[in-house]
């Protein structure tokens, strides 16, 4: 039997793991819509900066620079049999049909089949001072570096538990900034113990290293195990007090903080597609079940890259060409077997990989257990530590959707994508409950705000 | 493990409706279980838009509306909750000639029932609301109208029932609903319950309720399609509404502008109800033609939930026509939230006195006709 008409394959994200995913439909014949938010390819690892600020892309990425130009070029190469579309959000998903907003308005595709590779943002946790003007996350920092080539400011001090805290002290210190700190809020033997793990990527943990290397190097050391943090400062950031696990107290100057306590999935659109998700008690954050091959528990719904687990911009690219091959085989298209056997023995080893670096950077539950109550937790409706406090104690909250119905927390322009897992680890410590119970915020349409003025155009 | 209560009386549902019902009835001394299937206020009375309106109801509403008006003065006290309630007027827009003579006459019909509307020209309502959109001709105002915040009202009433005693369980579906004779065994997941009186206030799934124990109540599902705009300069002081019903906008004082556009959709499990990304956008662009102020603004949130629809769009409340103790409150049909807390103290007073001096006799479930196969009678359950 022939196929009335191609498929039509959807894909939503155009960093490594979707760019991937469609350059692998389009080299099947098929002919991929490729949705992204940005207005140039490349995703957030890979942000090429706007036209006209262009700078060389080992400037940009370092030792990445060569993949970065290659995943640049993957749209330009398919002539055509990419159906591109910047600067397009994709707002509502539901039963083979997405909702999109770009250039040209407001739009609807029935699909067949979507790879979504919608990425990660940072892990936002709060802390006294977090939205004082002055206090960025560290992809912000890098954002901001790779967009527009500007550093924070004149002193920064990075504050991560992660691999890309000592990354983007690197990137700053390069470009020029003065970077006076980079604190560390995980322990450091876990990093010791977890090395012989690590060695799965030896390639990886190399750079990670040279990274530290390069930093001590220039006189900067990041401090492990650091205990609580504070910003100061009246109408901007004036300094960061830390404290060490002795209890010690310590007070740097700065004009800019760069702080973020991991990555996190950004997975709205799989919960609209109704993907069925886990608590993932490593990450500690709910996550759309996914295969090794990247199909989601809905025939028509694949997951690809850091959306479906953080697993890193090297990864994302095996996951999105691994998930497109998921759909050419489901679509009942020969494909190449040993080739699906080489991206399962790299995610293989991926995975072990990222099994040892989560072990090394294990969650900082110390950061939240005795915030003070006048810390702002839900930025964007303005409610504090002390009125989730306030609101398990006086209305027997217990779950995620009855706190945001009751105080506001996640109801705001960012729907929780920055306050809802701190809120729920600050909802299941008030409860003495554990952290799955709290459960997850119902998602809802729009992902992201939408424009009433793109409705005439 | 099931637990086994002996109450007066048994509330299905865990809306407004049956929480106030549980206080009253508590207050009147009786005991009350109230059995809600997911959290209570979650429902059709916490996703709705917020709307405390009497302005536009079909008459036979309009005495039960005007006599829940008073309560919500007081709700906060009573509730020690900050509800929200603002009585900030409602205003109902005129974009025809047709619209305006319409307005008039309920107008005229509704100072019979005590309810005062000023009549306002395109000279005067433009002068008001400067940003009206010039198609507006005319409105009617009711200055006594309000709004409130529907995601605390029920909640309120719920943790208040259980303060002053009722056994409130969420997420405690009912099973089966059995007649004994002189009471009911209900059958909850977890829990049985055995009652003299049973109230039906189970919204979407009073139908089934009610079919259980042989009656016809032709409820659908009605799933109302709300948004909300980021925090805009306030501006909107007045809750508004247009004749036909189409746009329907309210500003909260921290200055999101909520809206409805449409009807949502049920998803696979029947049981939520999800916004639809098509019925959001014709809201929108509706609600910008009333209001095109909003041109710069972003939608940052839209939901939906469940209520009962009824054919002639007004509710079933009062007596069940088949079993002596069992009274029935539910399918509201989109406008139940004002209602809520006098149909509490009305079902209190037909458990307690046997009648009310509300007039329901247009609610009556009897308008739908009996069924009277002794097959649906001889099975008295239900599952929902």
């Amino acid at each position: 039997m022939t196929e009335a008409r191609d498929p039509v394959i959807a894909v939503i994200g155009a960093g490594p793991a979707g760019l991937r995913a469609a350059e692998t439909l389009a080299a099947a014949g098929l002919r991929p819509v490729l949705f992204d938010e940005a207005l140039r390819p490349g995703g957030q690892i890979y942000r090429q900066p706007p036209a006209g600020a262009e700078r060389p892309p080992a400037q940009l990425y370092g030792f990445e620079a060569a993949k970065a130009t290659r995943l640049h070029g993957v749209v330009a190469r398919a002539a055509g049999r990419i159906d591109y579309r910047p600067e397009t959000l994709v707002w509502s998903l539901a039963e083979g049909q997405l909702d999109s907003v770009g250039p040209h308005g407001y739009a609807r595709l029935a699909y067949d089949r979507i790879v979504l590779a919608t990425g990660a943002m940072d892990r936002v946790l709060p802390f006294p001072g977090w939205t004082l003007p002055g206090v960025f996350t560290l992809g912000a920092a890098q954002i901001a570096l790779k967009a527009q080539g500007v550093a924070l400011g004149r002193r920064v001090v990075l504050v991560g538990a992660g691999p890309l805290l000592p990354l983007v002290a690197h990137q700053l210190r390069k470009a020029g900034a003065n970077v006076v700190a980079a604190l560390d809020v995980t322990p450091f033997w876990p990093k010791l113990a977890n090395l012989p793990g690590m060695l799965a990527l030896p390639g990886t943990l190399a750079k990670g290293l040279w990274y530290t290397a390069r930093n001590r190097l220039a006189g900067l050391a990041v401090q492990a195990n650091v205990q609580a943090l504070r910003v100061e400062g009246k109408a901007r950031v004036e300094a960061l007090v830390w404290r060490d696990a002795a209890g010690r107290e310590h007070r740097i100057a700065c004009d800019a903080v760069a702080a973020s306590f991991g990555l996190r999935s950004e997975t709205q659109l799989a919960d609209l597609a109704g993907c069925r998700f886990g608590f993932d008690a490593t990450t500690r954050q709910w996550l759309p079940q996914v295969s090794a091959a990247g199909r989601s528990d809905i025939a028509t719904v694949y997951l690809a890259g850091d959306g479906a687990g953080i697993g890193g911009a090297d990864a994302a690219e095996l996951r999105g060409e691994r998930a497109a091959l998921a759909v050419l085989e489901d679509l009942g298209r020969k494909v190449d077997g040993a080739r699906q056997g080489v991206l399962d023995r790299g995610l293989a080893r991926h995975a072990r990989f990222r099994r040892a670096l989560e072990a090394a950077y294990p969650f900082p539950s110390h950061l939240l257990d005795n915030l003070p109550d006048d810390t702002l937790l839900c930025r964007c409706e303005g409610v504090s530590v002390g009125t989730l406090r306030d609101a398990v104690g006086r209305c027997e909250v217990t779950e995620m959707n009855r706190l945001k119905a009751l105080t506001r927390i996640g109801m705001g322009r960012c729907q929780g994508r920055v306050c809802g897992q701190a809120a729920a680890e600050l909802l299941a410590r008030a409860c003495e409950a554990d952290i799955a119970a709290a459960g997850r915020l119902r998602g809802n349409p729009p992902v992201k705000p939408i424009p009433f003025r793109k409705i005439e155009a | 493990m099931t637990e086994n209560l002996d109450v007066d009386v048994c509330i299905t549902g865990g809306g407004v409706a049956a929480c106030a019902a549980a206080v009253a009835l508590r207050q009147a001394g009786l005991s009350v279980a109230v059995l809600e299937k997911r959290r209570c206020g979650a429902g059709a009375s916490g996703v709705n838009f917020g709307g405390v309106r009497q302005q536009g109801r079909h008459l036979a509403e309009l005495p039960l509306s005007r006599r829940a008006r008073p309560l919500w003065d007081d709700l906060a006290a009573v509730l020690g909750e900050d509800i929200e309630f603002e009585a900030t007027g409602h205003i109902k827009l005129a974009r025809s000639e047709a619209d305006m003579a319409e307005l008039e006459r309920y107008a005229e019909a509704a100072r019979a029932h005590g309810l005062e509307l000023t009549l306002l020209g395109a000279n005067a309502v433009h002068q008001e609301m400067p940003w009206l959109g010039p198609q507006v001709i005319g409105a009617s105002l009711s200055p006594t109208d309000g709004q409130a915040n529907p995601r605390r009202v029920g909640p309120a009433f719920a943790r208040l029932a259980r303060k002053l005693g009722a056994v409130v369980r969420e997420f405690t579906p009912v099973r089966h609903a059995v007649s004994t004779g002189h009471g009911f065994t209900v059958t909850a997941e977890g829990v049985e319950v055995r009652c003299r009186f049973l109230v039906n206030a189970a919204g979407a799934g009073g139908g089934m309720l009610a079919q259980a124990f042989g009656e016809i109540a032709p409820v659908t599902p009605l799933m109302p399609n709300m948004l909300v705009t980021e925090p805009l300069p306030y501006v909107i002081s007045r809750s508004i509404g247009v004749c036909g019903g189409d746009v329907y906008v309210r500003q909260v004082r921290r200055g999101n502008v909520v809206f409805g556009g449409g009807g949502g959709w049920l998803d696979a499990t029947r049981e939520f109800a999800r916004p639809a990304s098509d019925q959001s956008l014709g809201g929108m662009m509706r609600t910008l033609q009333v209001v095109a102020g909003l041109a710069e603004a972003h939608i940052i949130r839209t939901w939906s939930g469940v209520d009962g629809q009824m054919p002639d769009d007004i509710p079933v409340i009062g007596f069940s026509a088949t079993e002596k103790r069992l009274i029935h409150a539910f399918g509201f049909s989109g406008h139940g939230f004002q209602l809520g807390p006098v149909v509490g103290q009305i079902i209190a007073e037909l458990v307690t006195k046997g009648e009310t001096e509300s007039p329901i006799e247009p609610f009556s479930i009897r308008r739908f006709g009996a069924e009277s196969s002794s097959d649906s009678r001889a099975n008295r359950h239900v599952e929902h």
